[in-house]
């Protein structure tokens, strides 16, 4: 089942890339879109009939050369079932919304065909997520992390008519290749360390690693330390974050369902994934674990503020989701990488869908995408309406303040982090809480920034366009109402599972725990599984009303943190590679998340509330309010219009001196010095030799006998010469 | 003992008796009328001769008392020698034909020279060495002369020969040297008497014999004659010297160096390595200002001496191995080629300008992509075998050491490929005008088909000669 869901997309890719000129075009796109839904289907299977045991199934062997042996597997736990489900679910809606999205496509010539490699892209992209998620080894998933690269280069620029796409894929590409040098070197120290590139061995060898040094030009490096940071900087070029996220917004050049899947569901979370992926590796690199921290934190506000500002729609999308990486990346950087999964699981739909939903605004307005000429769109396109306002609300954290979960799933999921980050504590967990919870008000401002641009107020620009603004068809639709769903409820259902208490979560992830104070005694399996079994029956008491009880229940473990014994309390205790994710015994952030202080609790509502009020007074109540504001802080405004000047400064630092020594070398050096050389060589001084020998022949036989009685000088002298030598 | 002796030089005695039979009868009978069958008669010995040799004999056996030595390296040199002498016989018959310069004496010149070519790979002893070189001397002389009636043929021979009796003169005094200081003339008691060191009168010797025997393989500086005997001579003669008598002397090379001064390899490949390097460089350079084809393939093939140097240069057993494939794939180019150059003709009169295939591959366009493909070869471009022969030598140079010598072989095969990319650049992009008409006998266009093919299908495995040579090396290396 897992082979057939991983290698569905792939064939569904073949077929429609391939032969779609044999079985028609429409055809073809059924079959790839037919393959996905299939895989969609059984990635559920897998996931709820999964129960938290890892396995692996080996396919072949890739590579085996001396201690490098590398099996082609998939390897199912926890994470990868999370991750099968968000990727084929949101590729196979995304496959459907296509067949309405690219249904005519003014980029491309009459009859062009065009659709059928938009679909073997799109599955080829879905087959490549897949294989990054199920690699057992690095070197499996780093051939996924290049696959998804190289897609998502493709579909940026799929309309490779227009120069600005062609640049922005470029662009991709390379800053892409700045994190893959770093992640490279990762694997490289992990090979080099500890033999192996296969999970099951590097992932328990995290806490043996913490002890051992990298030696790098004539400094110790702590390799725990060392190895999470080249990792996290590569997941930072994959995931937007801080200083190598300029390509993110320019992507947005591509067609919107690709937007859609690749940098917003799928690709862009694989820097969380592959986070939590070698979580045993991070929990004991504390310095990378901070960086991530720190840096996550920073994309969350700076991406916000950006958005504040921005016209186009997709690029206010595009920095939301830039921003909503830096929260998971927060709760990975202190340690609770269940919770970032979570928010990683509900941005995955609520975003997916905003993006669509932005799709089908922009198909109803004829691809215009400026904001400034939509306006009252909410009667025209209604349905589209609803769910940009249901992705809104997800987004922006609505829910019921104080009971954790009911709510829309951003609601759930993004208080977890901030809840998270406080828990964390420190300097660093108050300035990533604040940050968060300032990101959290921009967040909300934006995104109702976004609704009454685009819904509300007065038609502005191009009256054509607005008259002949249409609802779209059923196929784009249709995805729209799925994703709402999951936009809604994924939050609710699944809080505990994510962000529960440490007993459900530990089950959910297959990881080993014990009752708090056993824990010394539980490292045995046997222990574990018999507190295991003690857990069960501990949550079967709250069982009907876990969920709802839940502030009472963090309320109680308060209590008993604090009295140090009292009724169940659990603490992790499995070893480094046990489980899906790993949480040090010594990692208490999940347990002082669930009982941060009510106001902590409060504060991203209440953020949320000002950026809705906010939005509202000046978009609404007062119209003339933004240009009065913008007036007034024109420098901010402008610092912000042009994205903190990240693309003028790395413009100035890398590409124009890049540009230069490219052009030097190609002018001076390879021009001037290496053309000219052989030229001159060529058309001067061999003419000249032969030229010489051309007149040794004269043809007297005297010469001819001169120059052979020189010759023999010659060898003479030369055997004499080396002659005792 | 005589018998068994008599028994080992079969081969050179059958021909040796053929040739004095044929001029008898031809002098008794009605002379040149026979003439063409004699070549196919001659032809067909020689390759029969070839094929004897090739299929039997076994091991190294030694006749009048080491002075004839008849050893795998000695066999697989004389089939190389008989089979391209048969294959050059054959393609240049219509052309002597045609000029009314088809004598009975020419096959059996060719037979004698021949034989003395076979004397000169087995010798295994100074007198031996110079017998077999002068029979094969001698016979070509009289060949490069055949054109009596023609001041340019006869000036080849006459310049030829004196230039030939100098580099005799070297070669003789040079052997004197080394029987004078070593106290025997034969290999054998040589490298017993240079074991352990050579004294400066041996390596005077040494210097003076490879001066002469250069002179054979045309390396530079001792190939001055090379361009004029080439233009000059009867071009069905020039393509026998451009392949028999380079291998015949090659392998003469090759047995003085190693068997007689096989164990002070250092003494002398300094001295090859300069020639080596010598010729490839003179060879490209000086091939780029020619116009005449004829001229331009005798620097081609003083630049291919130069390669088959450097293998010899490298003093390994490897070395001579690379040495015998270079030289067994450089006469196929050259009997290829030179079935071409035999039949370019304009209105019945033989042109040998190159600018004269101009637009040859419109009108000829099978012939025209067998010459790209020999020309290809020449050059050593990939995956013609020509480039298998280049790689062998250079890899042996490099595994020897010769780092810079390889370098700079390297550096001469750039510089020569222009020439041979001219000719084809003539014959695929260069105007149309009058030019040859493209006609070829029958035995000239099987023979330009053969080779191109060979150089294409070579490929797979060189058709086995790798192997071949490298037992044959085994033998002479020890």
């Amino acid at each position: 089942m897992e082979t057939f869901l991983l290698f569905l997309p792939l064939v569904g890719a073949i077929i429609c890339g391939f032969s779609w000129r044999l079985i028609g075009e429409t055809a073809a796109c059924w079959v790839a879109t037919g393959a996905l839904f299939l895989s969609c289907i059984l990635s559920w299977f897998v996931f709820l009939g999964f129960d938290g045991e890892t396995y692996t199934r080996d396919l072949f062997t890739w590579i085996a050369s001396g201690t490098l042996d590398t099996s082609w597997s998939v390897r199912i736990d926890r994470l990868t079932a999370i991750m099968l489900i968000v990727i084929t679910t949101v590729s196979a809606l995304v496959h459907l919304y296509s067949f309405g999205y690219m249904a005519h496509d003014e980029h491309f010539r009459e009859g062009e065909s065009y659709r059928p490699r938009f679909f073997a892209y799109l599955s080829f992209f879905t087959f490549a997520m897949l294989s990054l998620v199920t690699a057992d080894n690095l070197l499996q998933l780093f051939f996924g992390w290049e696959g998804v690269g190289v897609a998502s280069y493709l579909l940026i620029g799929f309309y490779f008519r227009k120069p600005s796409a062609g640049a922005a894929a470029m662009k991709a590409f390379i800053v892409n290749r700045v994190g893959d040098f770093a992640f490279l070197l990762g694997i490289f120290a992990i090979y080099k360390l500890t033999d192996s590139i296969n999970f099951s061995v590097i992932l328990a060898e995290g806490p043996h690693l913490a002890e051992q040094t990298i030696s790098f030009m004539g400094r110790e490096l702590n390799a725990a330390n060392t190895i999470g940071m080249l990792l996290f900087i590569g997941a930072m070029g994959k995931s937007a974050q801080l200083f190598l996220h300029t390509w993110l917004p320019d992507a947005m050049e591509g067609p919107t369902p690709v937007s859609a899947l690749i940098h917003a569901a799928t690709m862009v979370t694989a820097g969380v994934f592959l986070v939590c992926r070698m979580s045993p590796i991070m929990e004991y690199a504390p310095y990378a674990t901070n960086f991530i921290v720190i840096i996550g934190a920073a994309t969350a506000f700076f991406a916000a503020t950006v958005g504040l500002v921005q016209n186009d729609i997709k690029r206010v999308i595009a920095y939301s989701t830039c921003s909503q990486l830096g929260y998971m990346f927060v709760a990975a950087g202190v340690g609770v990488y269940s919770v970032a999964m979570f928010h990683l699981f509900t941005h995955a739909f609520f975003k997916a869908m905003l993006f669509l939903g932005a799709g089908s605004v922009i198909h109803a307005m004829h691809h215009e995408q400026d904001m400034r000429n939509y306006g009252g769109l909410r009667k025209k396109i209604p349905f589209t309406f609803a769910a940009m306002m249901i992705g809104t609300l997800a987004i922006t954290g609505v829910g019921i303040p104080l009971t954790g979960w009911i709510g829309f799933a951003g609601f759930a999921s993004k208080d977890a982090v901030i809840e998270s980050a406080f828990a964390f504590g420190g300097g660093l967990g108050t300035y990533a809480f604040w940050m968060l919870v300032v990101a959290a008000c921009f967040t909300s401002f934006y995104s109702w920034r976004l609704i009454y641009l685009t819904f509300y107020g007065k038609p502005r620009g191009d009256k054509h366009a607005h008259e002949h603004a249409h609802e779209s068809p059923k196929t784009m639709l249709i995805p729209l109402a799925v994703l709402a769903l999951g936009a809604v409820f994924s939050g609710a259902i699944w809080y505990n599972q994510f962000f529960g208490h440490t007993d459900t979560v530990g089950r959910f992830f297959g990881v080993p725990y014990a009752v708090e104070g056993h824990a010394d005694e539980a490292g045995h399996g046997e222990e574990a599984m018999a507190a295991d079994g003690h857990g069960e029956a501990a949550t079967d008491g709250h069982g009907e009303n876990a969920a709802p009880a839940d502030s009472h229940a963090t309320e109680d473990s308060h209590a008993a943190a604090d009295d140090g014994h009292g009724e169940a309390h659990y603490v992790f205790t499995g070893h480094a590679g046990e489980g899906a994710i790993h949480m040090a015994p010594d990692n208490h952030v999940l347990n002082d998340a669930h009982s941060v202080p009510k106001w902590v609790k409060l504060a991203p509502f209440v953020a949320m509330i000002i950026g809705f009020v906010t939005a509202t007074l000046f978009y609404i109540v007062r119209p003339t309010l933004p240009a009065r504001t913008a007036e007034l802080f024109q420098p901010a405004y402008q610092f912000l219009l042009n994205k903190w000047y990240f693309d003028e400064i790395y413009n100035w630092i890398f590409v124009i001196p890049a540009a230069w020594i490219g052009r030097t070398l190609w002018k001076r050096g390879d021009g001037n010095i290496i053309d000219g050389g052989i030229n001159g060589l060529a058309m001067g001084i061999i003419p000249f030799f032969t030229r010489l020998a051309g007149r040794a022949q004269s043809g007297y036989l005297f010469h001819y006998a001169f120059a052979m009685v020189l010759g023999i000088a010659v060898l003479i002298t030369i055997a004499t010469l080396s002659f005792g030598g | 003992m005589f018998a068994s002796d008599i028994a080992i030089l079969l081969p050179e005695i059958v021909l040796s008796v053929f040739a004095m039979a044929g001029l008898i009868a031809a002098v008794y009978t009605s002379k040149d009328g026979m003439a063409p069958a004699l070549v196919w008669l001659t032809a067909a010995l020689l390759a029969l001769m070839g094929i004897y040799i090739g299929l039997t004999g076994e091991g190294s056996q030694v006749a009048f008392d080491g002075m004839f030595i008849n050893d795998g390296f000695a066999r697989f040199a004389k089939v190389v020698i008989l089979l391209s002498a048969a294959a050059i016989l054959l393609i240049g018959k219509d052309f002597m034909q045609r000029d009314d310069l088809l004598r009975f004496e020419y096959p059996m010149l060719i037979v004698l020279a021949t034989v003395g070519m076979m004397v000169m790979v087995s010798s295994g002893n100074l007198m031996t060495l110079y017998m077999g070189l002068e029979l094969q001397s001698l016979s070509l002389y009289v060949v490069a002369a055949m054109r009596r009636d023609s001041v340019r043929s006869t000036e080849a021979g006459l310049k030829y020969f004196v230039l030939g009796a100098l580099s005799s003169g070297i070669l003789l005094y040079g052997a004197s040297l080394t029987y004078g200081f070593a106290g025997t003339a034969d290999f054998a008691g040589i490298v017993a008497a240079v074991e352990g060191g050579a004294s400066l009168g041996l390596i005077f010797g040494l210097a003076f014999m490879v001066a002469g025997l250069a002179f054979k393989v045309s390396a530079a500086p001792f190939h001055m004659w090379t361009p004029d005997v080439y233009e000059g001579s009867p071009t069905p003669v020039t393509a026998f010297f451009a392949t028999a008598p380079k291998m015949a002397a090659m392998g003469l090379l090759a047995r003085l160096a190693h068997d007689a001064f096989g164990s002070v390899v250092s003494d002398w490949q300094q001295i090859i390595a300069l020639l080596a390097v010598l010729s490839m460089f003179l060879g490209a350079i000086a091939a780029i200002g020619q116009t005449d084809i004829k001229r331009l393939m005798a620097y081609s093939s003083i630049s291919h001496m130069g390669f088959a140097l450097m293998g010899l240069a490298a003093g390994t057993e490897q070395g001579v191995s690379a040495m015998l494939i270079y030289m067994a794939i450089y006469v196929t180019m050259n009997v290829g080629t030179f079935a071409f150059i035999l039949s370019m003709q304009k209105d019945g009169r033989h042109v040998t300008n190159i600018s004269s295939l101009n637009a040859f591959s419109t009108k000829e366009p099978i012939k025209a992509a067998a010459i790209l493909i020999l020309m290809f070869s020449l050059a050593g471009v990939p995956p013609m075998v020509g480039f298998f022969g280049k790689y062998a030598v250079l890899l042996a140079a490099v595994d020897a050491g010769l780092n810079l010598v390889a370098i700079l072989g390297v550096v001469a095969s750039v510089i020569g490929a222009f020439y041979y990319l001219r000719i084809v650049y003539f014959m695929y992009f260069g105007e149309e005008r009058e030019g040859i008409d493209g006609k070829m006998s029958p035995l000239a266009y099987a023979g330009l088909m053969a080779a191109a093919a060979i150089m294409l299908l070579g490929v797979f495995n060189l058709f086995g000669v790798d192997s071949l040579a490298e037992a044959a090396a085994a033998t002479l290396v020890r």
